[in-house]
């Protein structure tokens, strides 16, 4: 008995029921389909979370101001209460090794207004050492100077969005803007970063630290330091050191610290471990998709032998071996299950081409044989036990059955 | 299987005697000599266990020559069934032995026993049993294609057996595409097509009309006269007239053994109508 035979029995055997074969087909499609497109959305979506927070500057390290963990518990007297992060901690951590500058930073949120227009932007005040430090680049007009932060000038560098908002496609630099009702002179428009996450990057405003307290917050804790490390590959030095600085003047210890030390290669790190456990959650929905199909096909695999029980009664009378039989039926359920494979991997891939609720999905070209393989091993064992139940039949049994 | 069973003993005998009867074990046993097709020695089967146990056979023996043309008659409950089943090779004796062309088919598992068919038995059902949606012709190329023949060896010997039953002009039409007297006569072309031992045919007649069952017989006479050994099963008297030898079982025993002419000799309907020896086409 070829191979060449029991593929034609196996091929006149599902085409004797097409409707039963094309829906336990689709099963499949759809188990595979979503596989690979699910993979690809979670892995799409990490790949875009990966390229905002990359685009936040490698050498960028962030000390973010805390409540600190023993805020408020009057049991934990041992900690030391939390502490502002100030001006002077930021002196401190310049003079760490490694840093090439440290930027005080206060942020809060206000309204700039031009006449009648108006929009709401994030309102940054800092020290020139801030633009570098966050990749900001002008596309006009200049940065405000040290002597400006001084002097607490009332003058503002604003994002390429808020410029549009407020002044239209007219020049803004030299103009006035309202922040908060205090007139501000626009020095400078910053080119279009894009937007990361939720927030417009370019909505902003970033002007002298000292103008900032003096009108807006007040001369309390900063809310974070942006601290730029002199290379990339001294990201990981300067963070213990800033920890071990800030942990020594505000008397803390790691369990109870008042500040949060971030950078882009943390966040990185933090990001990617997320969007790894997204893309495995995604795709274990649609590998229990995908079993689903399996066991459509043990199910209608089932109700075929036992509809053809004449059938296999007459073949083994005839000299079919339990091998026989066996073959006819497993190449039965794998050809059901890698043509399903294969539809489902076209329409992965078709799916993969449009945006799915804002992700661009990325194919990952593993997921494509993996998961038609996968569906041919589910035709071998989810049709292994129909089709050892045929090739068992006793033959004078099943040419008895009715 | 014990060779306590492996004695001569005669053709007709109802009852076997007690298997455990002593005798030399290294006689020869002249039957063997007669190029026997099938012998059934002391054979007993039962179904069931316990209170639900039925005794299918209580000890079957006999012994069909090659050329013989043999009737099995006997009622529904009778065990011929179970007979059947047993030349067939669907199943093995419970006790005693089975021989078909000098195999024990006891010591065979059931890869072995499909081989044995395929080989040595063409089957005829009742109810035709074809393959639906396949044509008279793959229908009968099935047993090749089971024995590993080549497509063209297949279709050339296919072709010949249908010729042979009178249907070379019905090849390409599926089973329900045809009548039932034309689907049985494909059904015994699949049977003649292995040029098997043994043909076996279970009631070939039951499922068809006078005029249907007479143009079967009258296959069957030829296949007989052209050298074929046939066992047929049937409860039907005129169908067993047709026979050389006709044997009739009840409650799983022989009763009775009549020889109607040798077994080399024509089958009965063709010696007595020698002229309607041609097949109705």
């Amino acid at each position: 008995m070829s191979p060449v035979q029991v593929f034609r029995f196996a091929i006149a055997g599902l085409a004797a029921n097409k409707l039963r074969s094309a829906l336990t087909t689709l099963g499949i499609l759809i188990g595979v389909g979503s596989v690979i497109l699910l993979v690809a959305v979670g892995n799409g979506s990490s790949q875009s979370v990966q390229n905002a927070i990359s685009s936040l500057g490698a050498s960028a390290i962030t000390v973010l101001h805390t409540e600190g963990s023993a805020a408020g518990t009057s049991s934990t007297e041992a900690f030391a209460e939390p502490q502002n992060l100030t001006t002077a901690d930021a002196q401190a951590l310049a003079a760490a090794q490694g840093v090439a500058s440290v930027s005080p930073v206060v942020s809060t949120s206000e309204t700039l207004s031009n006449g009648a227009s108006s929009t709401t932007a994030s309102l940054t005040g800092t020290y020139p050492s801030y633009f570098p430090a966050e990749d900001d680049t002008l596309t006009s007009g200049a940065y405000f100077t040290t002597q400006e932060v001084n002097q607490a000038q009332d003058v503002v560098v604003i994002g390429s969005e808020a410029a549009t908002d407020l002044f239209g496609t007219a020049n803004p630099v030299g103009k006035s803007v309202l922040v908060a009702g205090i007139p501000f002179t626009v020095v400078g428009v910053l080119a279009t970063k894009g937007s990361s996450g939720l927030t417009s990057a370019d909505d902003t405003a970033i002007a002298p630290l000292t103008t900032v307290q003096d009108a807006l917050t007040g001369f309390g804790s900063l809310d974070d330091v942006v601290v730029l490390a002199k290379s990339a590959s001294q990201v990981d030095t300067v963070e213990g050191e800033i920890t071990s600085i800030l942990d020594l003047r505000h008397h803390e210890t790691a369990a109870d610290a008042d500040f949060d030390v971030l950078s882009a290669s943390s966040l990185l790190s933090t990001a990617s471990s997320t969007a790894h456990t997204f893309t495995v959650l995604l795709g274990a929905v649609a590998a229990i998709s995908l079993l689903v199909g399996g066991i459509g096909i043990t199910n209608i695999m089932l109700v075929t032998v036992t509809e053809r029980t004449r059938e296999i009664g007459i073949r083994k009378a005839i000299g079919a071996t339990p091998g026989v039989i066996l073959a006819q039926f497993l190449t039965e359920a794998t050809l059901l299950s890698m043509i399903g494979g294969a539809l489902g991997v076209l329409a992965g891939f078709i799916g993969t081409q449009f945006q799915i609720v804002g992700v661009k999905p990325v194919t990952v070209p593993l997921s494509i044989p993996l998961a038609f393989g996968v569906s041919a091993l589910i035709g071998l064992f989810f049709g292994g036990f129909p089709a050892n139940r045929a090739a068992n039949m006793r033959p004078a049994d099943a040419l008895r059955y009715e | 299987m014990s060779s306590a069973m492996r004695r001569p003993q005669p053709r007709h005998a109802a009852v076997p005697p007690p298997a455990t009867e002593p005798f030399p074990a290294t006689e020869p046993f002249p039957a063997a000599q007669r190029q026997l097709v099938i012998r059934l020695v002391s054979v007993v089967k039962t179904y069931g266990t316990g209170e639900a146990v039925v005794h299918a056979l209580r000890g079957v023996s006999l012994d069909v020559e090659e050329r013989d043309y043999v009737a099995i008659m006997g009622a529904s409950g009778s065990g011929k069934s179970t007979m059947m089943n047993i030349i067939g090779c669907l199943d093995v004796p419970g006790e005693g032995q089975f021989l078909i062309d000098g195999i024990d088919t006891s010591l065979l598992d059931e890869q072995q026993l499909a081989v044995l068919r395929n080989r040595k038995i063409g089957f005829v059902f009742q109810a035709f049993n074809l393959i639906p949606r396949m044509s008279a012709l793959l229908n009968v190329e099935l047993p090749l294609s089971y024995a590993g023949l080549k497509s063209a060896e297949r279709r050339r010997r296919a072709e010949a057996a249908l010729h042979l039953v009178g249907l070379g002009n019905r090849m390409q039409a599926q089973p329900k595409q045809l009548s039932g007297g034309q689907q049985q006569r494909v059904a015994v072309a699949r049977a003649l097509v292995t040029a098997p031992s043994l043909i076996l045919a279970d009631e070939p007649t039951g499922n068809l009309d006078t005029r249907a069952s007479s143009d079967l017989m009258n296959v069957f006479d030829r296949l007989n006269a052209a050298g074929r050994t046939i066992v047929l099963i049937t409860h039907e008297a005129d169908v067993a007239a047709h026979a050389k030898r006709v044997i009739g079982v009840q409650d799983g025993r022989i009763v009775a053994d009549r020889r109607v002419v040798r077994p080399d000799a024509l089958p009965p309907s063709l010696a007595e109508a020698p002229t309607s020896t041609a097949v109705r086409r």
